[in-house]
């Protein structure tokens, strides 16, 4: 029978990364996907690297991995279109200006680089925000990316005799002894699977709570300088925790070329996949309260996708609870670009037993049993 | 008789009817590079419908402007190749 050491499912970029490492590693690795390469959550995401600290965990996942980015970028190709241009977190109040604060200091005891800009200092970071914003706070080692060409470098970067990919190859379930199962029935033998599916990694590992959560994201013609950072309102940390209730936040990027993605929103339950206009209202009229020149210039796209979410804000990463021949690597809802490189590292040092850089107990799979009987 | 409208493109004047787009004024003033694609490359109306972007020029100073989406008004200024 045909077979491999690893078989993943799912070739978006946390898939990719996962399959690229363990191939770095000498394993032999079959990679499927329905679609493309980066064609699903990859190809909707804003692909901002960023350093979050929801939690210490959080914050040692996406720390440790824009290390890995920063390490890399000198090899990635022109086409990923890697620009470290800092996240600008903009304060609008004394509230979120205590908030910037906060982070400031939890960075600068944790060895990173952050900076508190009073008002003046925003004014001159970024031109065209709106007059009378409290401040901010700059995080100038974070990156933006073009994620599905990442994704598809990561493959590329692999030896090329230890990996295959098979594009427009649906997996129909996973082999509870190793391998999967391909549509139409045809069985691919491996030493173990790593579900890394993304939203449709529920599908294909059942009971796994990893709801789909709705973003959209509108791009602009070429307005060069317009905007220089990646720029995020403080009050994002309060809208983006909400779990139950629809909510729009002002986070927009410049791109290499000139244009801007224009985000945020974020929506529980919403399961039709095309654009909504009411919350892309809703979005675009957030954004244009902190650049009011926003509505003179000329949007050439918008799209909606998913984020494959976890109760409690962390991915899944490591041997499934029931099963140590089938293996997780999903659930980085928003965070997917900026860990994918981490979680690609952290699984490849689980399955060889290399020691990791990082503890690995945080994203273990096995938490959303023990959480299960806590609430039982 | 329809009313003459009379804008500059290029900063070249020109007077066409009223109600004429502004990629029909630009056709009949003979341009065919309406923009650069990012790789500098010259484009011109494709759709004719508002959909391509590929006819955006610029209009009194605002850039990206759908040219087959937008009539032609008095003193109007339309700048190409940008």
């Amino acid at each position: 029978m045909y077979g491999c050491d690893v078989a993943v499912v799912g070739a978006g970029i946390v898939g990719a990364a996962c399959a690229s490492e363990c191939a770095r590693a000498g394993l032999s690795v079959i990679v499927f996907d329905r679609g493309p390469v980066g064609g699903g959550t990859t190809a909707a995401a804003m692909g901002h690297v960023v350093v979050m600290d929801d939690s210490e965990a959080q914050f040692a996942l996406t720390s440790y991995s824009r290390r890995l980015w920063r390490d890399l970028a000198a090899e990635l190709p022109a086409e990923v279109h890697y620009e470290a241009c800092g996240t600008l977190w903009v304060a609008a109040d004394e509230e979120e200006m205590a908030e910037a604060r906060r982070k400031e200091e939890f960075c600068r005891v944790r060895g990173l680089r952050a900076e508190i800009l009073d008002e003046a200092a925003l004014r001159e970071a970024e031109p065209n925000l709106r007059p009378g914003l409290r401040g901010g706070l700059l995080i100038p080692d974070d990156a933006v990316l073009y994620p599905p060409s990442a994704a598809m470098f990561f493959l590329g970067r692999a030896p090329q005799n230890k990996i295959e990919f098979r594009a427009g190859s649906e997996v129909r379930a996973l082999n509870p002894d190793g391998g999967v199962i391909l549509g139409d029935g045809t069985r691919i033998s491996a030493g173990l699977t790593v579900n890394a599916a993304g939203c449709g990694s529920p599908d294909l590992t059942a009971g796994l709570p990893v709801k789909k959560r709705k973003g959209h994201l509108v791009v602009t013609h070429r307005y060069p300088g317009h905007i220089r950072h990646q720029i995020v309102e403080l009050g994002y940390l309060k809208s983006a925790h909400s779990v139950s209730s629809d909510s729009v936040a002002f986070n927009v990027q410049p791109r290499a070329n000139g244009q801007m993605l224009i985000g945020s929103s974020r929506q529980y339950g919403a399961e039709h996949p095309g654009v909504e206009f009411g919350i892309l209202r809703r979005m675009l009229e957030r954004a244009a309260m902190y650049l009011p020149d926003l509505g003179r210039l000329v949007a050439i796209r918008s799209w909606a996708g998913f984020r494959p979410a976890t109760p409690d804000k962390l991915p899944f990463i490591g041997p499934s609870a029931g099963n140590q021949k089938i293996w997780l690597a999903t659930g980085h809802e928003g965070l997917g670009i900026t860990s994918s490189l981490a979680t690609g590292r952290l699984l490849a040092d689980m399955v060889l037993n290399r020691p990791s850089e990082i503890p690995v107990a945080p994203y273990s799979p096995a938490r959303s049993l023990l959480e299960g009987k806590a609430h039982g | 008789m329809a009313e003459i409208v009379s804008l500059t493109i290029n900063g070249r004047p020109v007077r066409v009817p009223s109600g004429t787009v502004v990629a029909a004024a630009l056709a009949l003033a003979g341009e065919s590079r309406f923009r650069r694609s990012v790789a500098g490359h010259p484009r011109g109306p494709l759709c004719g419908m508002g959909v391509c972007f590929e006819c955006s020029v610029t209009i009194d100073g605002r850039p990206h402007c759908r040219s087959c989406q937008t009539l032609c008004a008095e003193g109007m200024e339309v700048r190409t190749d940008e």
